[in-house]
């Protein structure tokens, strides 16, 4: 967990104190300037009300710029971003046709799928000619096409599960499959730091503390009527989007095991990207895939295509079938990005006849440790554990948060900088995204740039100790 | 021996009374004379405030032992994951063996497709194949983030703006997956507290977006104009507070459930004497519907800003995936920071919005195969008219063409059976492909069930004829 230091939560909280004092302030003048205009709304409430839309309107507004670049080319290592201006304050921005090549440090590239690809691409061109991009039907109908059968099939057995289920979107996965397995009566434990996928809930990262919470419910039953929950599920990530840490799998399956709770894993982040042969968290973490009740998956970060997949036993995937929504109502998935996972697994797999997925699964964790090891040597607060391609640096701030976008970007090096609503209002952050397909001359001008704007902007919270002390050696050597 | 007891007792307060006096007999505090009973009240007063000071008795609260927690932690037995199946394992999908174009094979064999709702027949059109190509070696496959950390491409950004252009709305925003375009929608400007007015024959999506919004949900008739106008005014007469709350009204343009059309001319003039705003699903009308394929709204010559918020999936006519939400500038903006299915997913794969510029194109090019589409539909009800047992019960503008039993066998299960029966024959012997409307066990849609078939511009005259020849053999063969 991060530790906010006193003195950074303090004059975080004073700029977003004075952010939001001026903000109120020009709501009082543009509430006044409005009084004068007609008023066409009358009858309607504001579609938007003023708290909620406070926030995009006074703070967010003035850092747009920030978020949501466009990009003109694939999300390689290498990207071209759009150039944007704005003639009025950043409230609207306008492309242009320039472009600058940076350097890529935000998508979810993990495996170096994004780009054209020498041997998924000709065979997703093949299947889209013979499939075209759409079947404009659900599953249940007209929308199972022998693809979706075979990347079930792929994805089980990558997976190590009797069966699976492909959906469409990764976020619809999650969304639309928790209501048909958990109803009323049935208690959802999900760790505070999941994505918003997940619903919220308790907050319990640590296995002692799910133990604690575990007990307390099964003793204590549902609220009001104290009956027992039907049945409990805990819900856990393998990579924390947000934060770059690997759950403690291990731990939570023991106590889930001992407590009868049902385990629900979202491996979003982990699927793909670590792992000795890529199958995620609990290759990683040595926990036999038997013991999770529920796993989950998308195929947008490391097989580069689109969609999700849950695995689990063969009378869960068929009730599934039998009642999820987004099954029965959902356009099925596009079958060239069916295709494109199948090629990618197979790929990972060495069953393209080559050895490039064993060689990006160890880029990859080569990269991620370099460049983690690198950075905390730099002073950085940086979040996440080893071999987690996902690394956090904290930079608190409001203030900070355009600025080092601003400035890495100057230096050709695009970074994503995260702020409210996807974290908690003081921990904003930078997020770095490492990709099997950066070379080391790329991570090495990542880093340099890094360290030159980190000094410029403060964000190095800690101090920058071994280098010194090779200083300190080499001096005493030459003494 | 009463008269006894009457003295004794005489004699006893007596002698009470004067051993209270006695003490006090001429004790005179501030001029009042104090006297026994005054002692007793007292007394009693102060034995009743005693009383009230104390608190009232509780059984003493023991918290579990750590002992009890264990032996109910080990008591408790928790229902299996999901139900069992008992239910004979439903027959599984047919599985397509090439593009689900207006004919594609199944099993091996080609049958005529009236499965996919490829309404401008698009599927597999090579225009759209080879702008996807294009993208795919450009772009590579998925966009590998969310549109606020580098999953914006350029492509999307071209789409939106072709959308917008070609609805004559001010801006558009684009969702990766069709069917949570409408449920992230509804709860981006829907909260707590606010007032829905929908449709009670609407979509899974639909419901759901309702649930995931918390407002206060009233259900009217479905698309019985009269529910809605009497459901509006029950809701807002009188109601001072309704005026301060965000009040919608969600439709379907094309209803999915049913086929029925929304009268859209009429809901716009109750919305505005009540002042709600329109939500309105366009999935199954944009590219289909008005005179140049631009959906409900134009079909009614009803100016595109009086709806509020527009959203439509793209897997429908437009023949590729995901689906967009368009409206004033402050609808969309909001939308970018606001609505979870677009801020926290990962973008549409590139190559999907290319087929969907392209197919925008195609329509505004070729507004003639609106036209075809059209006459497919007449065509198809007509020759459906005169199946034994079944009756068309879709409007006539819907692409879909929905059959429902004349005769409900009882139940929507057993109606179900028989319709299945009938749709696997007409598959297997005829090859013809049609599918039911099947629900989630989750969807609270209570319409009739029937046949569904979704008509397309790349259907040929005798493909419809021989869908309307096999069912009339079939449906008089089971039915009867």
């Amino acid at each position: 967990m991060v530790r906010l230091p006193y003195f950074s939560a303090l004059t975080t909280l004073f700029s977003y104190g004075l952010l939001f004092a001026f903000g109120q302030l020009r709501d009082f003048f543009r509430k006044i300037l409005d009084w004068f205009k007609s008023k066409d709304l009358h009858g309607y409430a504001p579609i938007c009300l003023g708290l909620e839309d406070f926030y995009t309107r006074r703070l967010y507004l003035r850092i747009q710029d920030c978020f949501n670049r466009p990009i003109a080319s694939a999300p390689d290592s290498w990207i071209d971003v759009v150039e944007r201006y704005s003639k009025d304050n950043n409230k609207t921005l306008h492309r242009t046709s320039k472009i600058s090549k940076c350097l890529n440090l935000g998508s979810y590239n993990y495996l170096g799928f994004a780009a054209a690809d020498e041997y998924c691409t000709p065979q997703v061109i093949e299947s889209l000619k013979k499939y075209s991009p759409s079947t404009c039907s659900s599953r249940v109908d007209g929308g199972t096409t022998k693809l979706h059968v075979e990347l079930e099939e792929v994805v089980a057995r990558f997976v190590r599960k009797p069966a699976a289920i492909v959906l469409g979107m990764g976020y619809a996965t999650n969304s639309a499959i928790i209501p048909v397995l958990m109803g009323k009566g049935c208690l959802i434990i999900s760790d505070s730091l999941n994505h918003n996928s997940i619903v919220n809930g308790a907050r319990g990262s640590g296995a002692a503390h799910l133990e604690e919470v575990l007990r307390e419910q099964i003793a204590d039953g549902q609220p009001r009527t104290h009956r027992p929950w039907k049945k409990i599920i805990v819900i856990v990530e393998g990579i924390y989007s947000m934060e770059g840490e690997l759950c403690k799998l291990p731990e939570i399956i023991a106590v889930c095991k001992k407590y009868k709770a049902y385990t629900y894993l979202d491996e979003a982040h982990s699927i793909g990207a670590i792992g000795k042969s890529g199958r995620g968290v609990c290759e990683l973490l040595g926990v036999d895939t038997a013991d999770v009740d529920i796993m989950m998956g998308t195929f947008t970060k490391s097989f580069g295509s689109c969609g999700g997949y849950i695995a689990a036993s063969k009378e869960i995937i068929q009730h599934l079938r039998n009642t999820c929504p987004a099954h029965f109502y959902a356009t099925s998935m596009s079958p060239p990005a069916v295709q494109q996972v199948i090629s990618a697994i197979k790929v990972v797999l060495g069953e393209d006849g080559s050895n490039r997925g064993a060689q990006k699964l160890s880029q990859i964790r080569e990269n991620s440790n370099f460049f983690r090891s690198e950075l905390s040597k730099m002073g950085f607060e940086v979040l996440g554990d080893n071999d987690s391609p996902v690394m956090p640096i904290m930079l608190y701030n409001p203030a900070k948060i355009p600025a080092f976008s601003r400035e890495c970007l100057r230096c050709n090096v695009a970074v994503v900088t995260v702020a409210f609503p996807a974290t908690p209002l003081l921990l904003a952050r930078a997020r770095i995204c490492i990709s099997a397909s950066h070379t080391r001359e790329d991570l090495i001008k990542a880093l340099e740039v890094l360290s030159k704007v980190g000094d410029l902007v403060g964000i190095k919270y800690f101090p920058v100790e071994p280098q010194k002390d090779l200083a300190d050696e080499t001096q005493k050597k030459v003494e | 021996m009463a008269s006894g007891v009457m003295n004794v007792t005489t004699a006893a307060l007596d002698w009470l009374s004067a051993a209270f006096d006695a003490p006090l007999a001429r004790a005179v505090v501030f001029g009042v004379h104090i006297d026994g009973h005054l002692v007793v009240e007292v007394l009693l007063i102060a034995v009743i405030l005693f009383q009230l000071s104390r608190k009232s008795y509780k059984p003493p609260k023991k918290p579990l032992t750590e002992k009890e927690i264990d032996n109910l932690c080990e008591e408790w037995v928790p229902e299996p994951l999901c139900p069992p199946i008992t239910k004979q394992i439903e027959a599984e999908a047919p599985i397509l063996e090439s593009a689900a174009g207006p004919h594609t094979v199944v099993d091996g064999k080609e049958v005529v497709n009236f499965a996919s709702a490829n309404y401008l027949g698009l599927v597999g059109h090579e225009k759209i194949v080879d702008s996807c190509i294009g993208s795919l070696e450009k772009y590579g496959v998925g966009a590998c983030g969310p549109r606020g950390f580098y999953g914006t491409i350029d492509v999307h950004l071209d789409c939106e703006k072709k959308i917008s252009n070609f609805l004559g709305t001010p801006d558009s925003v684009l969702y990766s997956y069709g069917m949570s375009t409408i449920f992230s929608v509804i709860p981006a400007f829907c909260k707590k507290g606010d007032i829905i007015v929908a449709d009670e024959g609407v979509h899974w999506g639909v419901q759901n977006g309702l649930y995931l919004s918390r407002s206060t949900v009233v259900y009217f008739k479905h698309n019985d104009m009269a529910s809605l106008e009497s459901t509006l005014e029950k809701l807002t007469r009188g109601n001072k507070r309704a005026e301060k709350l965000r009040r919608y009204i969600v439709v379907e343009s094309v209803y999915q459930n049913s086929g029925q059309v929304a009268p859209l001319d009429q809901i716009v003039r109750l919305k505005e004497k009540y002042h709600f705003r329109v939500i309105l699903d366009e999935s199954h009308s944009f590219g289909v519907l008005g005179k140049s394929g631009r959906g409900l709204a134009e079909h009614y010559g009803v100016p595109i800003e009086k709806i509020d918020i527009i959203t439509a999936g793209m897997g429908n006519a437009l023949a590729t995936d995901g689906g967009f939400c368009t409206g004033s500038v402050r609808v969309v903006d909001h939308q970018r920071l606001s609505s979870s299915g677009y801020v926290f997913s990962a973008s549409l794969p590139p190559f999907l919005a290319s087929a969907a510029i392209t197919a925008v194109d195609y329509l505004h090019e070729n507004p003639s195969i609106l036209e075809t589409l059209k006459n497919n539909i007449n065509i198809l009800r007509k020759g459906l008219a005169d199946v034994p047992g079944l009756e068309v019960t879709s409007s006539s503008l819907s692409p879909i063409v929905f059959l429902k039993l004349k005769k409900s066998k009882g139940s929507q299960n057993s109606d179900l059976q028989l319709l299945e029966k009938i749709v696997n024959r007409v598959l297997h012997e005829d090859s013809v492909f049609l599918v039911l409307s099947k629900r989630s066990a989750l969807d609270k849609c209570r319409l009739p069930v029937g046949i569904r078939l979704f008509v397309s511009a790349g259907h040929s005259e005798s493909d419809i004829l021989k869908a309307c020849e096999s069912l009339k053999r079939v449906a008089a063969l089971e039915i009867a």
